[in-house]
This record gives structure tokens, sequence and C-alpha cells, in this order.
């Protein structure tokens, strides 16, 4: 009988499980529950308090350790004797290579990021172990079934990079309460905490040239004996006033935009500043991640937003705090959400930016989940995408891929349906991961380095993290340890090198090969040369393409339609609201309804619903239920 | 509206979900009351998610002893017959709910809630029921109706691979955010009588089937006074003769109520599939929070899903 076919390939599998977070706890759970007795768990993270609404199998007494671990010793009280195997690892370690993977049926991803989505794609692709990925954020969620040669895998849809914002947006023109933050955090907090070496202009645009003598490093410098409180308002008016003021000189600028106005100090807290005794009692042992700035000044509520003098104050007094009480700390800090005092100064600081540039005032609460790039997250919609990962695990199991599916939870009903399955789609015969693709790469080889390309295409676009590029039967870089010093000297230099100016040039016409041994992947790149490139629309001087989507065949309906070019559902928007059905998803959503509504005549079970991207707001990125790592990356100014 | 703010606690605790539905919304939650009747594996899914979410305080009603078989799909009674023989099921989910979120008041209570006294019902804002027979299922909504107090029912069923959702929130008025403002939304739900009355043939032809297998097997139950949930394949013929006798009455075609659904119904017995209490008690978590909070459009008033087709499905029958 079908069913007792089913309980021993349950029993005999062997199921790898990435992630141990929101979806993880919940789908360990129902896997025991369901009759697995070999699961194996990688996560490298240890649990948080703010885990513990969903993530059920921790306690509060289990905050710092991992939590691979705690959840094999919590699923083992009701389900004894059943074989979990905790890794407290990052699965992107060497030692989680292809033939590790080689071992299991099954590999089910409870990730929170795209790079390491990535990485066990390619992984399961070379160890041919069918992968079943998944995401959540708030109601909303997806499974998605990826089997090599059957179905796409992971990375057949280009999926939305990380949004990143062009550097003059950040330093000069903001219109966007987040291009705010990303200034306070990974500028302005950088330049004052964080680490001096770093270059970082606060307010060069690289079109301006009227800023590049200006001597900016000696503001910021603090004299030992300096006050701190002077220091402060040096810093407030010097951020805030004097450098918006010069930024009004050039009118160009400002020809099409809303001028910003400068905030001086005497403008802000007009009354005689009377700044409170900010030095906690002396017998008050506040660890420095605590230590906070907000009962001085009343502010209890981290919903509440704050007017520009509170701002201000806020602004001054966690600048002096950080002065008076972490000065071991300076010099060496990047922002953490979870640091009180960082957050705290990093929200006044973008506040009082955005007041300069009529731009709505955020809360704490909300600054931190924009600056922190918190994912909001319930745990039905974890239980119920875990329930839908292991129907899919167990037809995979069964190796029964005709009907596996793709399963959006949806939080508002699509012709009736809240779970709408559909079939997955055929392989992208152009993906560079699973087809073997080459990719088109436009940059100007004369003035292009081989770092830029390595950097900011092989490694981040690509996702390869220990390449290694060959120009036909020439290795021109190979990333790693363990290489003899005269090899790396070689690459070292070559890196500096233009593309045309390397050993083996590479010029219009020549065709890369990049090969990543860990991801068991190879790809090839063909150069275009091209001179001149769009400064906004194309700030790294570089385009990648060929990684297109699919062709509109393959996949059988019963009325002979096929699967729009664009079958993505996108999501969330960079700044997550905290409540509001915001006009995006709603639009999406409607969208959506539309063009399922096209597809009324089909009766079969198994319809192929095209879905639309939502991608006419150039800003309002949106990724697919994915946190959004290191936006300020490209904010490095050449 | 009460003012006051919620702790540093529970906003370091619930801050994630804040971030989903509010500040308000959680305090609204913090003070509600929740019953559940009946518990199985769908029904302490639900259980779990609604204390994870933070309700005021969650009362469990299931006398029935733990017993092996009542351990199938259920991950908070530890695996120790010296720490649940001899113990109710309410008794020991309870001590296992507490620990999933100490700020949440979790109690067992005795007894049926078919029989309870109707003063017991006006504690609870919202009530589930899972593991009952239909006359219970309805004499609980009845019960529910008739108090002065808005009482949300819900009834939830799980059999092999599929499961089913009622909800009943008598007459619901919410505010429904669109793209292009707020509109306030006047929802009124019919009781499980009436909407179980609803003549077959006046449904809508592409309904879940599994509406009306259910139904069959409700009604089987019944009749035949089996305890909910403990048919077998054995019961096969005499279901069909009960299908055949209901789709006459209600002038419907039997092919409309698939032998299969019941071929497999049947076959699963009391078996439980965890995938599908997970999903099922997923979905009625959020309802529940919904209704409760006053956010987010309520389904209205039937929910199905079924593995077969992949698809979880509202119906609305009125």
């Amino acid at each position: 009988m079908g069913s007792d076919s089913k309980a021993e390939a349950i029993k005999r599998a062997k199921v790898l499980m990435v992630g141990a977070g929101g979806i993880g706890c919940e789908m360990l759970k129902t896997l025991a529950l369901s009759g697995f007795q070999d699961i194996h768990i990688i996560d490298m993270d240890t649990i948080e308090v703010s885990n513990l609404n969903r993530q059920f199998l921790f306690r509060q007494e289990h905050v710092g350790q991992s939590k691979a671990k705690v959840a094999r010793d919590a699923v083992l009280k009701f389900v004894p004797h059943i074989n979990i195997t905790p890794y407290h690892a990052n699965v992107k370690d060497p030692d989680f290579n292809v033939n590790f993977l080689r071992q299991f049926n099954v590999v089910l991803n409870g990730l929170d990021n795209l790079d390491a989505r990535r990485h066990v794609n390619r992984l399961c692709l070379a160890a041919e172990v069918p992968l079943v990925e998944s995401g959540t954020t708030g109601f909303l969620g997806q499974v998605t079934v990826h089997v090599k040669g059957r179905t796409e895998c992971y990375e057949c849809q280009p999926k939305p990079m990380p949004k990143t914002y062009p550097v003059c947006t950040i330093t000069s023109t903001p219109s966007k309460f987040i291009h705010c933050i990303v200034w306070a955090k990974d500028l302005l907090f950088t330049k004052l905490f964080g680490d001096k070496s770093q270059e970082n202009d606060l307010f060069v645009c690289s079109d301006d040239a009227s800023n590049s003598e200006k001597p900016m490093e000696d503001i910021f410098k603090r004299a030992p004996d300096e006050d701190p409180k002077q220091y402060g308002k040096k810093i407030y008016d010097h951020v805030f006033g004097y450098n918006i003021e010069a930024a009004l000189v050039n009118e160009e600028t400002w020809k099409n935009r809303r001028q910003p106005r400068p905030i001086f100090l005497r403008d802000a807290l007009p009354e005689k500043l009377n700044l409170q005794n900010t030095n906690p009692e002396k017998g008050c042992l506040t660890d420095d991640l605590s230590l906070s700035v907000l009962p001085f000044l009343s502010l209890n509520n981290p919903q509440e937003v704050w007017n520009l003098a509170e701002n201000s104050r806020m602004f001054l007094e966690s600048l002096q705090l950080f002065i008076e009480k972490r000065e071991k700390d300076i010099g060496n800090l990047t922002f953490d959400k979870d640091d009180q005092l960082a957050l705290e100064f990093v929200t006044a600081a973008a506040n009082i930016r955005a007041s300069c540039f009529g731009i709505p005032l955020h809360s704490l609460f909300d600054s931190k989940g924009i600056a922190g790039n918190i994912v909001h997250a319930v745990a039905t919609t974890n239980a119920i995408i875990a329930g839908l990962i292991v129907i899919e695990a167990i037809k995979v199991l069964q190796e029964d891929f005709e009907n596996c599916r793709m399963t959006y939870c949806l939080e508002h009903p699509s012709r009736k349906m809240l779970l709408m399955p559909i079939e997955p789609f055929e392989p992208n015969k152009s993906c560079y991961v699973c087809s073997e693709t080459p990719l088109l790469l436009e940059v100007n080889t004369r003035t292009t380095t081989l770092r830029d390309i390595v950097e900011k295409i092989i490694k981040v676009k690509l996702g390869m993290d220990l390449p290694m590029v060959m120009q036909a039967r020439t290795l021109i870089y190979e990333a790693g340890d363990g290489l003899e010093e005269d090899v790396a000297a070689n690459y070292a230099l070559n890196l500096n090198k233009s593309l045309a100016n390397l050993p083996a040039p590479v010029t219009d016409g020549t065709m890369l090969t990049v090969e990543d041994f860990q991801q068991e992947l190879k790809c090839h790149i063909n150069i275009k040369h091209r001179d001149d490139f769009d400064e906004e629309k194309e700030p790294d001087g570089m385009v990648l393409s060929g990684w297109t989507a699919p062709e509109k065949v393959g996949v059988a309906t019963s009325n002979g339609e096929s699967p729009s070019a664009d079958h993505q559902i996108t999501l969330e928007p960079t700044e997550p609201e905290v409540v509001e059905l915001d006009a995006e998803m709603l639009d999406t959503k409607r969208k959506l309804l539309a063009t399922l509504e096209r597809k009324e005549h089909e009766e079969e079970d198994h319809e192929v619903l095209s879905i639309l991207v939502n991608d006419d707001d150039d800003d309002d990125d949106v990724v697919l239920l994915d946190d959004h790592p290191e936006a300020n990356k490209k904010l490095k100014l050449q | 509206m009460d003012r006051e703010e919620l702790t540093a606690q529970e906003t370091a605790l619930y801050d994630r979900q804040i971030r989903v539905w509010g500040v308000d919304a959680q305090k609204r939650l913090s003070k509600a009351s929740i019953l559940v009747s009946g518990l199985n594996g769908t029904s302490i899914e639900f259980c779990k998610n609604i204390v994870l979410a933070g309700v005021g305080d969650l009362t469990v009603m299931d006398d029935r002893l733990v017993t092996e078989d009542t351990l199938q799909a259920n991950f908070l009674i530890p695996r120790d017959s010296d720490a649940y023989g001899g113990r109710s099921l309410s008794e020991v989910c309870c001590e296992s709910l507490r620990d999933f979120n100490p700020m949440v008041r979790v109690s067992a209570e005795k007894g049926d809630l078919s029989q309870s006294e109707m003063e017991f019902f006006d504690k609870f804002d919202a009530i589930v029921v899972s593991c009952c027979s239909l006359n219970a299922k309805v004499a609980i909504n009845e019960k529910c109706r008739k108090r002065a107090k808005r009482i949300a029912f819900y009834a939830i069923e799980c059999r092999d691979a599929c499961g089913e959702i009622f909800v009943d929130l008598q007459n619901y008025t919410y505010a429904q955010k669109r793209s292009d403002g707020t509109v306030e939304r006047h929802l009124s739900y019919p009781s499980l009588e009436e909407a179980i009355s609803t003549p077959w043939r006046n449904l809508p032809r592409k309904m879940s089937k599994l509406y009306f297998a259910l139904r069959v097997i409700e009604r089987f139950e019944l009749s035949e006074g089996r305890t909910p949930g403990k048919l077998s394949s054995s019961d096969f013929p005499s279901i069909l003769k009960l299908r055949k006798e209901l789709c006459d009455a209600q002038s419907l075609n039997e092919s409309h109520v698939p032998e299969k659904l019941f071929e497999r119904i049947l076959h699963a017995g009391s078996k439980l599939h965890p995938p599908i209490c997970a999903i099922l008690g997923g979905i009625l978590g959020q309802e529940v929070i919904k209704a409760i909070s006053g956010k987010g459009d309520p389904l209205k008033n039937f929910f199905y899903f079924d593995t077969a087709d992949g698809k979880g499905v509202i119906e609305d029958i009125s």
C-alpha cells in the first residue's frame, strides 16, 4: 500500500536541515513527529531573546547557546530515540562540501539570507541532492522544490540583490528616511566611532569638485582634552549646519530637488542647553550594550517619534556618553542594532538629517528595524511553511516529482486560496548556475581592474567565495591561502592591473572562466568593452547580463499557455512598515489577482500561474524574503 | 481602550511580531482569553501559536487520559510515562504550554464543554473545539451566540492528510485597510447549524469536496454513536450508503463526493499527519489573532487544506 512505502521512505531517509531558527524549529518538530529518524542540522547562530516569540524550542535560559544543539535536545524530549546531529557551524564552511551533502536524500533550507541560499543551491546541484527552499516574512511565505535537471534551481530566477544606493543619494541628495539611516549608520557613525583607516567622506559626491580639497578629517578628530560636550556641539553644527550650507552652493544639484535647510544647534535647541548629568550612578554597572540615554531624557516609548529638539538632545547626549563611558570602543566599532547607545545615536542623527531634507522622522523602533534589517516574523507562518516543507520532502523521498509543488502562503486570498500551489518550472536554459550558459560582462577594459571584477562581480554578484579566474588556459587569479609566495605575489599584481593590461590581456571578445571548487561551480563570462557608463544607473561601471528569465517553453498546462517571463513574488519593501498593509503590498497582490483571474478558465488541478514582478518603482526594491546584508558595502568611494 | 504600555520585557520578546501587527494589536492580544476544548495534534499546534503570540490566558479542556494513542503528533508531552501516566491531556499539555511563554496564564479545566454552564463561556473571547461530535459542536456554538458578549467560535478537524476549519464571528465589524484608504467592513457569519444546513445543490459547483465528505462522516459518527475520528476502512460500505442517502436527499449527484476521499480518510483512521496539523494549526492561529486584534480580514467561513492538491481554500457557505 502506498502509505507503507511512504512510511518506509521516511524511516530510511537521511535529511539535512540548514537553519534552526524560525522555520527550522517548526521543521524539526514536524519532521520528528512525522517519523524521520536521521536528521542533521546546521546553524551557526546562538539564541537571542527576540527569537523566543516563535522559535519555540528555545527558552529564556538558553539565550547565548547554540540553536542547533538546543533544538535537538528539545525535540528528543518528545521524540526520543531518533538521531539528530547538530552542527554549530556556518554552512559555508569547507567541511560541508559536496561529498558531505551526497549522504543526504534531501536538503531542507530554513535560512534567512541570500548568500547562504545560493551556496547551498550550488552544493545541492553538484551533489545531485534535491533541495526544498523556503522563506517567510510576516504573514507571507513560500516553499519551493529544486531537483536538478527536472526543475529550476534556486538561482534560475535571478534574485533581487540586496538594495544598494548611489553614493550621491546618501551623501548629498537623500529623499527617503532609509538614506538618512544609511548615512548615519555607515558614514557618520563609522567616522566618529569606527575604523579611522577607512576612507569615508560624508559629503563628497563624485561630481562635486568643490569639495575635494576640504580637510574634513580635522573636525572629526577629537583632541584628548577636548570637552565631550563641546565636541558634540561642534560635530552637530558641522554635519547638519555648515555642510548643508556648503551643499546649497551648488545650485545645479537643487534645480529639480527640494532644497535642504541647514540646522544649527542654536535653532534646534534654542533654550540654554541643560544637558542632564548623564553619568549613571557610580555603583551601577551597566554593560556596554545596554547603555542608554533614554531614561535621562524621559523618552521611554520606543514607538514615539521624537521631535527635532529631542533628537538633537539625543544626538549630543549619546555622543557624550560614548566618549565618557566607552572610550575604549571608539575607533573599532561597527554598528550593531543591539547596541542600544549606537542605535539611539544613529536614530537621532538620521532624524536630524531627515529634518534638514524635509523627510518624515521615525521612531527608535522603526529606525532599529531599518538600520538592523530586521525581518518581522510570527510563529504561525513558520509553522505553516514548515508543514508544507515536510509535505514536499516526503514527495521527494518517494521520488514523486510530478506532484512536487511550489506553494505560496498568502495574506489575502487569491481566488479563494490562502495556500497556492503551482508546478515548479523547468530549468532555465540560460541559468549560469545549473546550465553552464555564459554570461556577458560589459566593462571598460582599460580602466577597470581585475580586483573590481573579482570583488564586485565574481564574489558579490556570482556569489563565489573562493574563485579561480582563467583566461583561456592562463590562471590570472586564485583566491585562498596555501598559495606559494611568488604565485600569490603574481596574483596580487594582477589584481591591481586593468583588464587590458593583464599578462593574458582581457579585452573585447575575451572569455573568462571562473570556478569555485567548494561550490563545484564553473561559469564563463564573455567580455564586451564599453567606454562609458551611467553614474547613477551603473555606478560600478560594469554591467553583467545574460542571466535572463527562462524562455516561455516547457511547462505544459491544460490549455497550452506558458508562464510569463518573470514569475517571482516580490514581497517586502526595504523599509519594513510596521503594521500597515502598505500600498506596494496591496498593489502586488492586486496584480497577482489580476493575473490569476485571467487564467480563470483552467480547470485542472495543476494550473500554472503567472505572477508579476512589481518593479515599476526603482527605489522600492523588494527582496524575496531575505534579509538585506550590508547594503553599505557599495558606499565606499573610489 | 486601555492606555497602559507594554512592559519592556514584552516589547523585547514580541519585537518581531509587533513589527507585523503593531503595538495596539499586541496589547489587545495580551488581554484576550482563549478556550480550547479537545486536545490533539492539530489543536495543540494552535495552542502553541496562540501562547507564543502572547494572549492573556489560555484554558484547555480535555479529560481524556494520556495514552500511547494520544501521544501521536503531540510535541507537548514528554515521552516519559512516569511523567504523564494517569494524568489528563489537559493537565500535561498545560504544563508544557506554560514553558513557551511565561507571560501567558495557561490553565486546565475539567469537564465537558458542551455541558458547561453558560456563565463559564463568558470568560472567553474565543473558543476553539476539536475532537468533537457534531451535536457537541453545534451546542457549543449556540451557547457562544447566546451570550451578551460576542464569543468567537472555531471548530478544527484533521483527518488523514486533509483538514477543515470553521469560523463563526457572528456580527463582526472591523477597519479594513485598502490602497485607497480605510473602510469599515461588516461581516455577518452564520452559525454552524445554519451553515451546514445550506442545501447542497445551492453551493457552488467547484466547491471543496472535503466539505461534503466531512458532513457525511459527521452524520455517520453521530448516528452510529462513534467517537469522532475513530472510523476505519471497515466502515466504508456504510459510509457510502449514507453518502447516497444524503446526496439523494440533497438532490446532489453522488460523484460530487468522491469515493476515494472516503477511502483515504477511513483508511487513516485516527492517525494524524503532523504537517497537516502544523498547517491547520497555523491558519487557525492567524485567524484567532486577527479576530482578537481586530486587524486583518478574517476568513469566512470554512477553510480546507488537502495534501492531494496542495491548496488551502476558503469557502463561504452561508
